[in-house]
């Protein structure tokens, strides 16, 4: 259970975060929304440890984040995804998995055997099999697909076997088709997986279709949650945020 | 093209074959260093030549240097400007044991080692946090600092004169570093020793967490790894492989001397690397010896060494942007991949 409580955070005079509490019970789905700017990805870099919150608890299964180090956050088991997808461009998708376990397993320091160990084979075969990225194993990274690129992304985060997944944007740079295909495998990890997903998203009708809770956010601050239905017929989410972006986005 | 290589590695590395193969090519490593070490034991039977072994000796100390240089440079994206303070360190660290304790070698070369970890974990605790040109300078400036410690303390290292007077070398379990012949093959042995153990290093899952942290710290971060503890780490065991090379220089020459230690040692290890190239591990080696064959033919052909060695770096760094054994490589692969490819 991942619960963060009156988490503020300041950048001079903007608040990025103000306030937040949130809980995500093990095993949900939760989308995040809100207009550029409204600090989402902050929210994500103040439970990642990228960025030290003012004030305010990250409470996960009661033992508090904040203010740890992402490694130290990773270790206890939130792992998280890029906008950009951050990969390791020049290790292949095989050895990004099999490096990424290495570290899983605190052994990113050994020194005495040969890379890869034996006992990182199957997790990271595990991990590629459920991404779909088994059959470009031995591929660069750099030289992927944009979704690939996307997907190893999100590989090298449920490697780590984590309780908390954080996605942000599984979809940016998409096309429609695309943008799908990897909502619906980010559905299906969350299904398989029994882990608590939590991503941010941009299209409406993928949130709305796919997510059971959906946090609103605006200048740092929770506008709303709710199911999607009680999203849509909020006035405030309406005025701020759905009204306006969502009819151009139906325009386009 | 990579995309037709990818598909047929695809078929032929199933993963158990990969850690099958990765522990075979430990075997062939240490195969290769050992005919390695065969042949170049041979070599002053087959050539009676002293100015060869001397050569052989330099390439042991400047390739221990250049190939710990690269373990930063190439395999974790650390490019120090200083890292010839440790060559310095090494040199007049063992020098000044030897002098001043008159140590067994082995004790006083451990010894060395000790000094040089406890002075790399220092500055490395300091530099590392830096990011890019921030780092290098940084670590150009405590090679000065080094450099300019060297020349004023002159009661202890003799100031710009260097450690004079020979350095002691007492035999030891039958070795008499005094002796030419001794001398050669114990340097060629500490060199493929070196060698191999940085290869190991490489290889180990901690040479692929470097890799990543190379190729994007921020994100090595974010799956548990320690960026900090792992630079840390290899600054201060390529300092160990670069205080070797130093200790080495200082048993051939009988001395140490402020050069050791000055700026131009570091750039002359970057000018190695980008020579032979950093993307191989044997890379800094050939480029190593592509250095001293230049830089001992020029200084006989003329005393403008600087100018042809100016010209031949631009002709690297831009002309070619790679180093010679990238090439190899590269040429490599599309020959064996044009031979598979008529194959088919």
């Amino acid at each position: 259970m991942l619960e963060v409580q009156q988490l503020s955070k300041s950048f001079g005079g903007v608040k990025a975060a103000d306030d937040i509490t949130l809980s995500f019970a093990d095993g949900s789905l939760t989308a995040v929304i809100g207009p550029n700017g409204a600090g989402k990805s902050t929210f994500f870099n103040l439970i990642t440890g990228a960025l030290k919150p003012d004030s305010g608890r990250i409470l996960l299964n009661g033992v508090d984040m904040a203010g740890r180090s992402p490694p130290d956050v990773a270790r206890h088991g939130i792992g998280r995804a890029f906008q950009v997808a951050s990969i390791f461009p020049s290790l292949t998708v095989h050895e990004t998995m099999l490096a990424a376990v290495c570290a899983d397993q605190r052994r990113a320091g050994v020194l005495h055997r040969r890379f890869p160990l034996a006992e990182t084979r199957d997790r990271a075969e595990h991990a590629m099999e459920v991404l779909g990225l088994a059959g470009k194993r031995d591929r660069t990274a750099a030289t992927l697909s944009h979704g690939d690129q996307k997907l190893l992304d999100i590989a090298l985060a449920l490697v780590l076997d984590p309780q908390v997944l954080l996605l942000d944007e599984p979809t940016a740079g998409m096309g429609t088709e695309e943008r799908w295909r990897m909502i619906d495998k980010v559905h299906e990890l969350w299904e398989r997986q029994k882990i608590t997903v939590v991503f941010i998203e941009h299209d409406m009708d993928i949130v709305f279709k796919i997510a059971p809770t959906i946090v609103v956010l605006c200048y740092g601050r929770i506008l709303a949650t709710g199911t999607p239905d009680a999203i849509r017929q909020n006035p405030a989410v309406i005025e701020a945020y759905l009204g306006t972006e969502h009819h151009a986005e139906a325009a386009t | 093209m990579t995309e037709l290589r990818a598909e047929r590695a695809v078929e032929s590395l199933g993963v158990p074959r990969i850690e099958a193969r990765s522990k075979r090519l430990r075997y062939v490593d240490a195969l290769i260093a050992v005919a390695a070490f065969a042949v170049l034991a041979m070599l002053p039977f087959l050539f009676s030549s002293k100015a060869l072994l001397d050569f052989v000796i330099r390439c042991s100390a400047f390739g221990l240097f250049a190939t710990s240089l690269n373990l930063l440079v190439g395999y974790t994206g650390m490019i120090s400007f200083g890292h010839g303070m440790f060559f310095g360190l090494g040199a007049y660290g063992f020098g000044l044991i030897m002098q001043r304790a008159g140590l067994p070698i082995p004790i006083a070369f451990i010894g060395t080692l000790l000094m040089t970890t406890v002075v790399a974990v220092v500055i490395g605790a300091i530099c590392v946090r830096l990011k890019e040109i921030y780092f290098a300078f940084v670590t150009l400036a405590f090679q000065m600092l080094i450099h300019s410690m060297i020349l004023s303390w002159v009661s202890l290292t003799g100031g710009d004169q260097g450690l004079r007077g020979g350095i002691p070398r007492p035999a030891f379990l039958g070795i008499d570093l005094s002796n030419h012949m001794h001398l050669y093959v114990v340097s060629c042995a500490l060199l493929v020793i070196g060698l191999l153990l940085m290869r190991q290093i490489a290889q180990s899952p901690f040479g692929y967490t470097l890799r990543m942290i190379r190729d994007n710290a921020s994100r090595a971060s974010f799956i548990g790894i320690d960026v900090w503890r792992a630079k840390l780490a290899i600054f201060v065991l390529s300092a160990l492989f670069a205080s070797t090379g130093g200790i080495i220089m200082c048993l051939f020459v009988s001395g140490a001397y402020p050069e050791f230690a000055y700026w131009t040692i570091s750039g002359e290890g970057i000018f190695i690397n980008m020579l032979g190239g950093v993307t191989t591990f044997l890379g800094p080696m050939v480029g190593t010896v592509l250095l001293l064959i230049l830089n001992d033919t020029v200084t006989r052909l003329t005393e403008y060494y600087g100018i042809v060695l100016g010209i031949v770096i631009l002709f690297f760094a831009i002309g070619l942007r790679k180093g010679l054994m990238d090439f190899a490589v590269e040429w490599y692969e599309q020959r064996r991949d044009g031979a598979k490819e008529r194959a088919r």
